[in-house]
C-alpha cells in the first residue's frame, strides 16, 4: 500500500465513521425531540393524568433523594437505611397523599442525574437540596421554598480562609458537577480554580486529601460534613441565598398545589419545626 | 439532528479539554517509553535481583485497574505530606500503568533479536550496555513499533480517567457541559468525535505500519 | 495511615460485597462479550457484503473510543432517547459493547491465521461453507486465540472499575466510600483493593499461560 492510498484510506474511514455517528445521533436526536415534545403534549393535556393520580394508582410515592449528604439524605452503609431532613419531608408528603408515610420509594439522585431522572419518569418528584433557580425553572416546576440555605465554604480548622473575599488567585475550590455552587463561585471569585467532581462525597474526599483549599456548596450540607469530620469547619459568612424547593415535571400543576398545601400544613402544625430541630438544630429563622 | 449550538456555545471548553487530553497523552507516552525501556532492560539484564524487580513491577501493575492507580496518585500523596494536582496525578497514573505494558512489548522485541548477535558483539569487545545500545535496541525498535503504537492508542483512550479526578481533560469538560446544559446525548457524541479525531488516524497508522513491516520481513 | 481502623471487620465485609458485584458484572459481561465477539468476528471474516462493512465501521468506531465515555453514554445519554437502564445494566451494556469489539478483532485475526488451503480441502471433501467454518476453522482458530482472549478477560475485569463513575456499588466504589470516612484509610484500603484485583487477575493469567503451553 502506498503512502497516498494510506492517507486516502484514513480520510475515508474517518469520514465514514463520523458520518455514521452523525446519522446514528440524528435518529437519536430526532427521537429525543419527539419524546420531549410528546411528554409536553401529554402533560399539558390531561391525557396522561397528573402525577398525583399515578401515585395513588400505584399506591406509592417515588422520590429522588440524595444518598451521600449527612443531615439531608445519607445512606447508612451498615443498615442500608436512608435518613435525613429531605427524607422526613418526603415521608410526610407520602402520608399527606397516601395516608401512610411508609408508602414511599426512595431513589438515589445526584445533582447531575436528578433532572434527567425526573423528566424520564423514574421519580415523581425531587427532594434533594435543590435550589430554585431561573435556569432550572425552564426544565422543571418548583414548589414553595421548604428550606432556606446559603452558599458557604468548608475549610480546614486552621485555614486562613474566612469568607469569599479570601478566595483569591491560587486558591482551589472543590464542588460537585451540575450544582449551582460552581456557577456562583465562578461569579464571586473569578480568579480561583474550580474543580468539579461527580458528587459531594468525592469532592469531600478530595478536600481531605489536600486536593483543594475549600469545598463550596450550601451551608446546610457543609454543616453535615463538618459534623462528620471535626478537622473541618464551615466559614460563617454565606454569600448567596439558596431557597430549596421540591421539583416536579413541568406542567404538573395539581401536584405542585398538593405539595404547597402540605408544606403550609406542616409549617402551621409544628411538624416542620420538629423535623428541623431533629436534623439541623436551631429553630428555623424567619421563614415563611 | 444534532444540536450544534451546544458545540459552538461551549467550544472553548471542548478545545481546552481536547488539548489537555493530547498533552496528558504525549507526556505520559514519553515518560512511559523511558520507564518501560528501563524496566524491559531490568527484566533481561544478566543480574537476577533486577530481573525480579522488573518482573514484579510488570506482573503487579498489569493486573490491577488503571482507575485504582490513578486514585492512588490522587488521594494518597497527602498522607505523605505531598500535593499533586489532578492533571499531574492523572498523567503519573497513566505513565505507571502504561510503562508495564510498554516494558512487555519492548522485552518481546529485544528477545526477538537472535541471541547470537549479543554473543558476537560481546566477543568483539563491546560491553553489555554498548551492545544493547548500538546493536540490539535499534533492531528491536523496528519490531516493537506496531505494538507501541497500539499502546499509545490505548493511552489516548485511557487518558479519559483524568475526567474522574477533575483532570481538566476532554472527558471532564464534556461531562461538565452535559451536567450544566442537561443535554447528555449530543454532548457525548461531540466528545466522541473529538476522541475519534485523535484515535482513528492513530489506529490506521498502526495497522499500516504492521502491514508494511510484515512485508519487509 | 491507620491500618487497624481501615481493616476493621465491617470494612472488610463491605469491600468483599463490592468485590462480589465486580466479579458478577465481570462474569456476565465476559460471557456476553465472548458470544457477541465471536459473532462479529466471524461475520466480518465471512465478508457478507453490507453486513460486514457495517460491522467494520461499528468496530472501528467503538474500539477507538474510551470505555469511560461509553459508560457515561449508556447511563446518562440513552435515557434521553427513551432507553432507561439501571446502573448495573448500563455498566454491563457498556462493557459488552466495548469488549465484544475488542474480542471480535482477536477472533478475526485468529481466523485469518488459518491457512486458506484448509478451507479448500474441507470444501472439496464435501462440507459446505458453514460446516467448514464451524467444524474445521473455528476450533483451530479458537485454540490459537486462547491467550489473547484470556488477557482480554483480565482487561475486562479491571475495566469494571470504571463503573465507579456511575456509582455502581462495585469494589472501587466501596473503597471510595470507606476512604471518605477517614483520609488515613486511603493507603491501607488501596493496598487491600489492589491485592484483591491482583489475586484474581494473576490466577487468570496463570491459567492462560498453562493453556498456551498446552495448545501451542
Amino acid at each position: 500500500m502506498s503512502f497516498r492510498s494510506f492517507c486516502k484510506k484514513i480520510l475515508s474511514i474517518s469520514l465514514i465513521s463520523i458520518l455514521c455517528i452523525s446519522i446514528l445521533s440524528a435518529c437519536g436526536g430526532k427521537t429525543t425531540t419527539n419524546t420531549t415534545a410528546e411528554q409536553e403534549k401529554t402533560e399539558n393535556s390531561s391525557d396522561n393524568q397528573n402525577t398525583l393520580e399515578k401515585i395513588k394508582e400505584r399506591d406509592k410515592l417515588i422520590v429522588g433523594v440524595k444518598y451521600d449528604l449527612n443531615l439531608f439524605g445519607l445512606k447508612d452503609p451498615k443498615t442500608g437505611k436512608v435518613e435525613g431532613f429531605d427524607i422526613d419531608i418526603a415521608k410526610g408528603l407520602a402520608k399527606k397523599i397516601l395516608g401512610d408515610e411508609n408508602k414511599i420509594e426512595l431513589k438515589e439522585v445526584t445533582s447531575k442525574t436528578r433532572i434527567p431522572l425526573l423528566n424520564n419518569g423514574d421519580i415523581d418528584c425531587i427532594i434533594a437540596t435543590m435550589t430554585i433557580s431561573e435556569e432550572r425553572k425552564k426544565e422543571v416546576d418548583f414548589s414553595d421554598v421548604y428550606f432556606m440555605a446559603g452558599q458557604s465554604l468548608l475549610v480546614k480548622k486552621d485555614s486562613k480562609i474566612n469568607g469569599i473575599s479570601d478566595v483569591k488567585k491560587g486558591v482551589t475550590v472543590l464542588t460537585a458537577k451540575g450544582s449551582t455552587s460552581a456557577q456562583n463561585i465562578r461569579e464571586k471569585a473569578p480568579e480561583a480554580t474550580v474543580l468539579e467532581f461527580e458528587n459531594y462525597a468525592e469532592a469531600f474526599t478530595a478536600l481531605k486529601a489536600g486536593q483543594g483549599d475549600a469545598l463550596t456548596t450550601d451551608n446546610a450540607l457543609l454543616l453535615g460534613m463538618a459534623k462528620q469530620d471535626p478537622n473541618f469547619r464551615v466559614v460563617d459568612e454565606t454569600f448567596t441565598e439558596e431557597p430549596y424547593g421540591i421539583a416536579v415535571r413541568k406542567g404538573d400543576t395539581e401536584f405542585v398545589n398538593t405539595i404547597n398545601e402540605y408544606l403550609k400544613e406542616i409549617k402551621e402544625n409544628g411538624e416542620y419545626d420538629k423535623i428541623y430541630e431533629k436534623w439541623i438544630g436551631d429553630v428555623p429563622k424567619n421563614e415563611k | 439532528m444534532l444540536n450544534f449550538s451546544i458545540l459552538i456555545d461551549h467550544w472553548d471548553m471542548y478545545i481546552e479539554g481536547f488539548f489537555n487530553t493530547i498533552k496528558a497523552s504525549v507526556f505520559a507516552m514519553i515518560a512511559s517509553l523511558v520507564a518501560g525501556t528501563i524496566i524491559a532492560i531490568f527484566r533481561i539484564a544478566p543480574f537476577r535481583p533486577l530481573n525480579w524487580l522488573g518482573t514484579m513491577y510488570v506482573e503487579f501493575i498489569r493486573n490491577i485497574p488503571l482507575m485504582l492507580i490513578v486514585f492512588v496518585f490522587f488521594f494518597a500523596p497527602s498522607a505523605l505530606g505531598l500535593r499533586i494536582n489532578s492533571f499531574l496525578a492523572g498523567t503519573l497514573g497513566l505513565t505507571t500503568y502504561t510503562a508495564a505494558f510498554i516494558a512487555e512489548s519492548i522485552r518481546a522485541g529485544i528477545q526477538a533479536v537472535p541471541k547470537g548477535q549479543m554473543e558476537a558483539a560481546r566477543s568483539s569487545g563491546l560491553t553489555y550496555v554498548q551492545t544493547m545500545w548500538y546493536i540490539i535496541l535499534p533492531q528491536a525498535i523496528k519490531i516493537v513499533i506496531p505494538p507501541l503504537g497500539n499502546q499509545f492508542l490505548n493511552l489516548v483512550k485511557n487518558s479519559s480517567v483524568l475526567g474522574v479526578i477533575a483532570g481538566l481533560d476532554l472527558m471532564y469538560f464534556g461531562d461538565l457541559i452535559s451536567s450544566e446544559t442537561f443535554v447528555t446525548f449530543d454532548v457525548y457524541i461531540f466528545v466522541a468525535m473529538f476522541y475519534l479525531l485523535l484515535t482513528i488516524p492513530l489506529s490506521l497508522s498502526v495497522s499500516f505500519l504492521e502491514r508494511r513491516l510484515a512485508k519487509n520481513r | 495511615m491507620d491500618f487497624i481502623g481501615a481493616y476493621s471487620p465491617s470494612h472488610i465485609i463491605f469491600l468483599l460485597k463490592g468485590f462480589s458485584v465486580t466479579l458478577l458484572v465481570a462474569f456476565i459481561s465476559i460471557t456476553l462479550s465472548f458470544i457477541f465477539g465471536i459473532m462479529i468476528g466471524v461475520l466480518r471474516y465471512t465478508k457478507v457484503p453490507v453486513i460486514s462493512h457495517l460491522l467494520a465501521v461499528w468496530v472501528e468506531t467503538i474500539r477507538n473510543l474510551p470505555l469511560l465515555l461509553i459508560i457515561f453514554f449508556t447511563f446518562f445519554a440513552l435515557p434521553e432517547i427513551g432507553l432507561k437502564l439501571d446502573k448495573m445494566a448500563a455498566a454491563i451494556l457498556a462493557l459488552v459493547v466495548f469488549e465484544s469489539t475488542m474480542l471480535s478483532e482477536i477472533v478475526r485475526s485468529g481466523l485469518n491465521s488459518i491457512e486458506k488451503g484448509q478451507i479448500e480441502a474441507a470444501r472439496s471433501s464435501g462440507l459446505n461453507y458453514l460446516q467448514t467454518l464451524w467444524y474445521i476453522i473455528l476450533p483451530q482458530a479458537l485454540r490459537r486465540m486462547v491467550p489473547p482472549i484470556v488477557s482480554q478477560f483480565i482487561s475486562l475485569l479491571k475495566d469494571t472499575s470504571f463503573a465507579v463513575v456511575i456509582s455502581l456499588p462495585e469494589l472501587m466504589n466501596h473503597a471510595q466510600i470507606i476512604n471518605g470516612k477517614n483520609i488515613n484509610y486511603v493507603i491501607p484500603i488501596f493496598i487491600l483493593v489492589a491485592l484483591m484485583y491482583f489475586t484474581v487477575n494473576y490466577l487468570l493469567s496463570l491459567v492462560s499461560r498453562r493453556l498456551e503451553n498446552k495448545y501451542i
